[in-house]
């Protein structure tokens, strides 16, 4: 089928304001956005540009809104997006992220975040011998939080980070959870000043945006809602008189 | 701009990530990625990483090695199988340690399963070595090396392209590279170079492999004089989704899976009376090719792209969550089935380069058949060669590969650049890579890369492929050689420079021709089936005139072969069957 691929374009180099360029594409149903983005970069016009890696949804560098929506190009099919011949299907760069070129956005601040709230396990422990036991329960308790692949999809469907550009976001806290909800790790007051800040996990208000767009299924939502209770849980403790 | 650092490691999957841990506790490390690290393709593998750990059944390193020489036909360096597979149990151990969330048994251990070619005590029967987690095995692989990273706070380079070495006879100074988001080149003068770019999948058609595998790191060693080895040798995964090429982890079978023909036949029965659908993955690959062109393919019409069936609905739903999420995933996005009810629809996919450049055990690069070293040179992972895949890699060594081969590279390299002084570069010695890209970027009408890439990834599909002959392949290497002929017309049609990503995909071009052409010449040359290389005109083995390693140098237009000795010290070859 005949489809319209309209992208949202920006060269800081040589543009003023950003603008919309329309490609006339044909494609299959059953291919990828990212098929049809590959085909104008290769066919009709070099100058497009987009990130773009294992094409398949495990590498995380194609995010981007598609008719609006966040998530990963080469994990969402022509059908899905486009219903018969000559449909238009809007392509932008990620939200409050600089653009940089085209789809290409700055994700500086958004590794920062990520790096804030320590996404390594924190054990000085040492150990015994060969591994570290955890019961197959326990390892369930954070095992869609491994799915992550920091893609930025949440990133940019939060509507809070419209409001609050300072705000942690989903995906540190979500990688946040992943650790702290480990029983091997310990690291949670390391963690704590971070998380527990005005601009940490308070501002979230169960929008369920970053839920929604997650191209891994992880529940977002509810990994947020799951620390807020955590660091209340250890407020509650440590506000026990100690008569 | 001119940067020093005693090391730096050009890649950021498995093997660089590793490097960089060991190598910048000992000296002033830099990572130069051309990707945001973590999206390398090391993310992308599945199924799990081996090691004899014996936490389900009973497990030898030793098994474990002979398992890796017999899989790659004899052609494995043997002292270097037994350290992959020695240094493989506190690898994953460390790996546990640094907080991997590894599947667990019942007792809270890192689970184990099966998986293709792996025995116990030499060949009696799949044994359960493949430690996993789910079936992103790789992704958290990558995942915890990052992480690791971050918290050692190792300096990145983001979104840097080499394009070239800088080296004095026998010695490299460091490297050249391309800023993204400039669009300037930048000298890094180095006492240690590592190269860790990852495989070159993308010089086919139908591959498993990302868009970033272009095997940027082989290219320039090659185009340095230096050979690249082993480069007949290119794994085809037996289950790739049909059309699509995406992969289908080993795992699945591993699991129980079985590959079905159009009879809904258990093939495997035929050509692996022992370990089936578990065989190593050039005789799956092969078999199914065989049944697809007896005209048992689901289509049944003998054409290459026909398919066969990997039937994983006996496995049940419990399976299926737990241990094979992905694929259930993939299967829903791209085929729109659901696994536990309908067969998956797969063929072949082009998948893993045995070959590479040659190293030795701790990873420095070799120039000739006699070992000699190149100083401060150093390669790991899929881009190298040590040589422990040798004609065919089993599935999971090469997670084990990264992990065992980056680590040790780290660490030698942590002792050698102690040794020497920081050498000298210039501008001058960026001379090459300056007017490779003024020439691409000079603004003069030429065609776009596009239609070479398109025309290479078919040729060496249908001629350089599964099964292979000396005609095809010749017509190959001269169809290559126009090709690198109209490359030099090439010209980048984006004329901005920052952010050129068009400028990345002509280099990356650039790139695949230069390999595709030693991959032809070398497959041409070894008049012999062995592992992945099978040739319809040489059915059989020789060792007596090809148990040696190909040597292939790139000279201008032509391919100059040699060969090096493989080390056979600890088994004798044997005829291999499963």
């Amino acid at each position: 089928m005949k489809i319209v691929l309209k992208v949202e374009r920006f060269n800081p180099e040589s543009d003023a304001a950003p603008y919309y360029q329309s490609y006339e594409v044909d494609a299959e149903p059953n291919e990828r956005l990212l098929d049809a983005l590959m085909h104008v970069k290769r066919f009709l016009d070099g100058s497009l540009g987009f990130r773009k890696s294992c094409a398949h949804g495990v590498c995380g560098s194609d995010a981007m809104r598609i008719n609006g929506k966040d998530g990963l190009a080469c994990k969402t099919l022509i059908k899905d997006v486009a219903q018969e011949d000559g449909d238009t299907i809007t392509v932008q760069p990620l939200r409050y992220l600089p653009v940089q070129r085209d789809l290409i956005v700055d994700q500086d601040a958004f590794f920062k975040k990520y790096r804030s709230i320590k996404p390594y396990l924190i054990n000085t422990t040492p150990v015994d011998q060969g591994e570290r036991r955890q019961s197959q329960a326990e390892r369930g308790k954070f095992d869609d939080t491994t799915n992550c692949i920091l893609c930025a999809s949440c990133y940019s469907a939060c509507p809070v980070l419209g409001e609050n550009a300072a705000f942690l976001g989903p995906a540190a806290i979500a990688q946040a959870y992943r650790f702290i909800a480990d029983t091997r790790d310990e690291g949670f007051a390391d963690r704590l000043p971070v998380l527990d800040a005005p601009d940490g996990v308070w501002p979230c208000q169960n929008h369920f945006k970053c839920t929604q767009s997650c191209p891994r299924s992880i529940l977002i939502t509810k990994r947020i809602n799951q620390v807020k209770r955590m660091i209340e849980k250890q407020r509650d403790a440590g506000d026990t008189p100690s008569d | 701009m001119i940067h020093q650092f005693d090391t730096v490691i050009v890649g950021s999957g498995g093997a660089g990530l590793y490097a960089a841990l060991e190598a910048s506790e000992r000296s002033k490390t830099a990572v130069l990625s051309k990707l945001y690290p973590i999206r390398s393709h090391t993310g992308a593998a599945q199924g799990g990483i081996s090691a004899a750990l014996g936490n389900v059944e009973e497990d030898k390193a030793e098994w474990h090695a002979f398992d890796t020489v017999k899989g790659g036909d004899y052609l494995v360096d043997q002292a270097a199988a037994k350290i992959l597979t020695e240094e493989a149990i506190q690898a994953v151990y460390d790996l546990e340690n640094r907080g991997l969330p590894f599947n667990r048994t019942p007792e809270g251990k890192i689970d184990q399963r099966r998986f293709g070619g792996h025995t116990r005590n030499f060949g009696e029967g799949p044994v359960r070595r493949a430690c996993y987690a789910a079936d992103r095995t790789g992704h958290m692989i990558l995942q915890t090396l990052y992480q690791q990273c971050i918290k050692n706070e190792v300096a990145f380079f983001d979104e840097f392209q080499v394009v070239d070495l800088i080296m004095t006879d026998t010695t490299c100074n460091g490297v050249v590279a391309v800023e993204l988001a400039t669009g300037e080149l930048h000298l890094f003068a180095a006492k240690a170079v590592l190269f860790a770019t990852g495989g070159f999948g993308r010089m086919f058609k139908i591959t498993s492999n990302a868009y970033a595998n272009t095997g940027d790191g082989p290219a320039v060693c090659a185009r340095k004089g230096i050979p690249l080895m082993d480069m007949e040798f290119f794994q085809f995964h037996p289950t790739g989704i049909m059309g699509l090429g995406i992969l289908i982890s080993e795992a699945v079978r591993g699991e129980g899976g079985i590959l079905r023909n159009r009879d809904g036949h258990r093939f495997m029965e035929d050509y692996s009376p022992t370990l089936l659908d578990l065989a190593p993955r050039d005789i799956v690959a092969r078999s199914m090719l065989t049944e697809v062109r007896a005209g048992k393919g689901i289509r049944g019409d003998r054409k290459i792209d026909d398919y066969l069936h990997l039937d994983a609905t006996h496995l049940g739903k419990e399976t299926l969550t737990t241990k094979l999420p992905d694929i259930s995933s993939f299967c829903q996005t791209y085929l729109g089935i659901d696994p536990a009810d309908s067969p998956i629809p797969v063929l072949p996919t082009a998948h893993y380069a045995m070959g590479g450049i040659p190293t030795d055990v701790h990873g420095r690069v070799i120039c000739d058949g006699q070992g000699t070293i190149v100083n401060g040179l150093y390669a790991a992972g899929e881009c190298a060669c040590v040589s422990v895949h040798g004609a065919n890699r089993l599935g999971t060594n090469s997670l084990l590969d990264l992990v065992v081969f980056g680590r040790r590279a780290g660490i030698h390299i942590g002792d050698y650049v102690k040794q020497i002084d920081m050498p000298q570069v210039s501008a001058a010695d960026a001379a090459d890579a300056q007017s490779w890209m003024a020439r691409l970027t000079d603004g003069s009408p030429g065609p776009h890369g596009g239609r070479i890439s398109e025309e290479m990834q078919t040729l060496m599909m249908e001629k350089v492929g599964i099964y292979r002959t000396a005609s095809e392949m010749a017509a190959a290497v001269d169809a290559l050689q126009a090709l690198r002929e109209r490359y030099q017309t090439v010209r980048v049609q984006d004329s901005g420079k920052q952010f050129n990503t068009d400028l990345l995909e002509v280099i990356e071009l650039g790139n695949l021709l230069d390999l595709s052409l030693i991959t032809a010449a070398s497959a041409l040359n070894r008049q012999e089936s062995r592992g992945a290389h099978s040739r319809e005109d040489f059915p059989e083995r020789d060792d007596d005139r090809w148990l040696k390693h190909t040597l292939a140098q790139l000279a201008g237009d032509i391919v100059r072969l040699s060969d090096k000795p493989v080390d056979t010290s600890i088994w004798e070859p044997k005829p291999r069957t499963y």
